[in-house]
């Protein structure tokens, strides 16, 4: 016990020095630096909820970028809407469209939008989980079908272009909420609330995981049979955490499309849902701040090495891949406590 | 009449290669509880054997005899995918036995590796393979209809490679070992079955197969690096559909989603086909949350 | 509480692995359920428990409740608790966090993310932990426990859940004279609340501690009663002629 409570110290430690050194970044590190930074901190609340599904109840989700996906579609279409300034978006005059779908229409309220964000994705995850967890479809089937999943709203946005803007997806936005998308206090604000955002994930995760239900996440993860047979409903747990990853997936969505400022069928694809688990599986699976070491590192090595050297990129994710996996389970957190572990044991052997 | 001839001829085709794609990726899951991610780039890479043979026939050897290069393509391609099979069993794979969660990330990154690798040595651009001339034009059945001859070679391909595996499998000691070691791979240790080799040859038959596909692929169009992952996720609904470790059910799961794809393709537009066959496929399982068919054993692990 | 199971069989693709079982256990009682291996014991546990369902038969419970139409979790609710022939428990948490989650009555969500440990409950944990002997080695997780310690766990977790019918699939299995004669008292304790089925291979341990045995062979009761009795019968010597070590005659 007393072990365990000095670890989970440690670990809000690091969280704090973490958004601090986010707090303070803006002061050191050029504008598109920051945005850069913002867009990380969008994935890291994904990536939170990823680990909850993954890391604590063991449900290896494929298809993640959907609810992603549809979270900053939510938002691009309230953007894509003021920035047509009543009229119809322009990919919808392209398109052949005469008059704004019914379903475009409320998403001009900035706050419909927002909700719709966490609610669709939410809502999808309900279904989905429904129809799988209820009739114990779970491990590798689960994540076949999540591809599935992923791979069919792909195709369904990629088709209708007139609707959803297609291949190219939804872009040129020019402000929110009245204040305009390049100006740089826009953006700096949200930056900062994309930082407000991560504490609050953080926060929600960590009381879960501290609760009784995040041990019940563990033991379905170990022992789902074993689970059921101490009377507890592995399904609705299940359908649970996987709604809420889905409604942080969103939210991570929306918040992420006003500072990339595009969003397209891409994101939702099959490559870039395994690329965020690999994010979880290099910070450490199972332990939060894994997952948030994990997207930001893994995507600042990205935007860098992608920069200089695109083909390089390929490769070296793909080894990380493997290495992870293979020989690194617990990621890089797991990684430094088993350093932090084995030069504590070893001073206590030497003062003994 | 004869456009639905011409259809269900096509989904047939269709079928055949998800069939051919989907066999080995069966067989391996059922065995070893591994789902290799870089089973597309198998056939990718069999794509790129048959596109190097021809190259080499062109290079080296008098134009009239260019049309056997597809001939030597397919062993070529079944044992160069094969080998690599092998060698990646023997790297990656085998830490990852009954890791199936984790199987399918670390072989993603393989799969990454080997598209990135077949970019820098072939180039970006997809490359065009021309399919020899003895199988050029096609089966004319009436006025009207005319059946190609590539794809007719291309089912004939897979019957080939099932009735191969079904005799590898159910006829000779090697399946009997394979299929003892799906059942119950400690037993079949205890009784002195090697189950590294019994792994190691299977996982390297199922590549083999898949570089087969891959060469097969090259008569309907223009290969690139990419041409792996346009088939890994419907080769994984084959396995997920047909049920895992049984021919028939891979035969019967390819059948089915090749046909619906082609049939609903033809009555919607290209994209809401695909849709529906996966919805089809969910709503199935719904039913019977195993597949069609499956080797089910008493022993019920997590 | 009472429970019949009536006209049960159990198939897997055709072969009968419980044939046509009829039997009544009365509250209270320990009943023993023995036979060779393959006699259909675990799959009879296995069936009670909700693990399969059966072909055709029942099993009512406490007077009126067929059991078989109720999913896994639904039947632990119910009060029937089931052990394992392997000790499973959860190796990523404590003992005393394992014994919290069989405590719990409340299995919801909601229960799960608000709800902390009463008083009552801490102290039946306590005094669990203290009765299986784990009670120093609460804060460790049972991958520091001994074969014998994990099974006591496992009980102990069953206790927890105050069941009605207790399932014990092979509970002194791998444990030596001293832990076996201490499982005993434990199984003296708890069927002291709680109506106990046993399924087991230890003949001494049947005869120190049932107070009615059944017989299972091939799916079906060979014979049922006493200790006395059964292993008097000369079906049943027959039956287990020939296998060392597991009866008298």
């Amino acid at each position: 016990m007393p072990n365990l409570k000095a670890m989970k110290a440690k670990e809000k430690l690091v969280f704090s020095i973490i958004v601090l050194v986010l707090v303070l970044a803006p002061l050191f590190l050029t504008d598109f630096r920051v945005n850069l930074l913002g867009k990380f901190i969008a994935y890291a609340i994904l990536a939170m909820g990823l680990d909850l599904i993954w890391g604590f109840t063991g449900i290896l989700s494929l298809g993640h970028g959907v609810f992603f996906g549809l979270g900053a579609y939510s938002m691009a279409m309230y953007l894509k809407l003021e920035a047509a300034h009543g009229r119809l978006p322009d990919f919808m005059s392209w398109s052949g469209l005469e008059a704004l779908p019914w379903f475009w229409k409320p998403f001009t309220n900035s706050a419909f939008a927002l909700l719709m964000a966490i609610l669709v994705p939410t809502v999808l995850a309900f279904f989905v989980g429904f129809l799988t967890f209820k009739n114990r479809i779970r491990g590798v089937y689960f994540s076949i079908l999540s591809q599935a999943l992923s791979i069919i709203f792909v195709v369904l946005f990629v088709g209708q272009q007139a609707y959803t803007g297609g291949t190219n997806g939804l872009t040129n936005y020019k402000t929110i909420l009245g204040f305009s998308l390049s100006n740089s206090s826009t953006k700096l604000t949200l930056y900062y609330i994309s930082i407000g955002l991560l504490i609050l994930t953080y926060a929600l995760c960590n009381f879960l995981v501290k609760r009784r239900i995040g041990r019940i996440l563990v033991a379905i993860r170990d022992g789902e049979n074993r689970v059921r047979f101490s009377g507890y409903n592995p399904t609705t747990y299940k359908i649970f955490v996987y709604c809420l990853s889905a409604a942080l997936a969103g939210l991570a969505g929306a918040i992420y499309v006003p500072q990339v400022g595009i969003i397209s069928p891409a994101e939702m694809g099959i490559v870039p849902s395994i690329e965020m688990i690999i994010w979880v599986a290099i910070g450490g699976r199972g332990t939060l701040i894994g997952a948030v070491i994990g997207a930001i590192f893994v995507n600042g090595l990205k935007s860098g090495i992608s920069e200089s050297f695109p083909d390089v990129w390929s490769y070296f994710i793909g080894f990380t891949f493997i290495v992870v996996v293979l020989f690194m389970p617990n990621g890089v957190v797991g990684l430094v406590k088993k350093i932090v572990g084995n030069l504590v044991s070893r001073r206590l052997k030497s003062l003994s | 009449m004869q456009t639905y001839i011409l259809q269900i001829f096509n989904g047939i085709s269709v079928s055949s290669i998800l069939v051919l794609a989907a066999l080995g990726l069966a067989i391996t899951f059922g065995l070893m509880k591994v789902i290799n991610m870089a089973h597309g780039e198998f056939i990718m890479i069999g794509a790129y054997v048959t596109y190097l043979m021809q190259n080499l026939f062109v290079a080296y050897l008098d134009k009239s005899l260019f049309g056997l290069y597809f001939i030597l393509a397919i062993p070529a391609a079944f044992m160069v995918s094969g080998l690599i099979g092998f060698v990646l069993e023997g790297t990656v794979i085998r830490h990852l036995y009954n890791r199936p969660l984790d199987s399918i990330l670390a072989t993603w990154g393989v799969s990454l590796v080997l598209q990135q690798l077949a970019r820098t040595i072939f180039g970006a651009p997809n490359v065009d393979v021309k399919s020899p001339g003895w199988l050029d034009g096609g089966l004319v059945i009436s006025q009207g209809l005319q059946l190609p001859y590539k794809r007719l070679f291309i089912i004939a391909l897979v019957i080939a490679c099932i009735i191969g595996m079904f005799v590898l499998l159910y006829k000779s000691k090697t399946g009997r070992r394979i299929r003892a070691v799906m059942q119950n791979r400690e037993m079949a240790e205890s009784m002195g079955i090697n189950t590294r080799r019994v792994d190691a040859y299977t996982f390297a038959v199922g590549s083999g197969l898949a570089g087969i596909a891959g060469c097969a692929l090259t008569l309907l169009g223009s290969i690139g690096s990419t041409l792996g992952t346009n088939y890994i996720v419907d080769t994984f609904m084959v396995v997920v559909l047909g049920g895992v470790g049984t021919l028939l059910g891979t035969a019967a799961g390819g059948l089915l989603i090749g046909t619906a794809n082609t049939t609903l393709e033809f009555f919607t537009n290209t994209s809401l086909g695909k849709v529906l066959v996966f919805i089809l496929i969910i709503a199935f399982l719904q039913w019977r949350p195993k597949g069609l068919f499956n080797i089910s054993s008493r022993a019920i692990d997590e | 509480m009472d429970s019949i199971l009536q006209n049960l069989t159990v198939s897997f693709d055709g072969f009968k692995a419980v044939n046509n079982v009829n039997t009544g256990i009365k509250q209270g009682e320990i009943r023993f359920f023995i036979g060779p291996n393959g006699a259909g014991k675990t799959t009879l546990l296995d069936a009670i428990c909700g693990r399969v369902k059966p072909q055709s038969g029942q099993v009512v419970f406490s007077g009126n409740v067929d059991v078989t139409k109720y999913s896994e979790h639904e039947i632990v609710n119910l009060g029937i608790g089931r052990k394992f022939q392997v000790p499973s428990v959860f190796t990523n948490m404590t003992v005393y966090e394992n014994m919290e989650l069989a405590v719990v009555k409340d299995r919801s969500i909601f229960s799960a993310m608000f709800h902390k440990l009463k008083k009552e409950q801490v102290e039946r944990i306590e005094d669990i932990l203290v009765t299986i002997g784990l009670y120093e080695k609460r804060f460790n997780t049972p991958l520091a426990l001994s074969h014998g310690e994990k099974q006591w766990l496992e009980i102990g977790m069953l206790l927890a859940q105050e069941p009605k019918l207790m399932l014990l699939d092979e509970p002194v299995a791998g444990m030596g004279r001293s832990e076996t004669d201490k499982t005993g008292e434990l199984l003296t304790k708890i069927a002291q609340n709680c109506t106990i089925i046993v399924v087991e291979h230890d003949m001494e341990f049947v005869r120190d501690y049932a107070s009615k045995v059944t017989v299972l062979h091939e799916g079906a009761i060979l014979d049922e009663g006493s200790v006395y009795d059964v292993q008097n019968n000369q079906k049943v010597i027959d039956v287990y002629l020939g296998r060392s070590g597991e009866a008298d005659a």
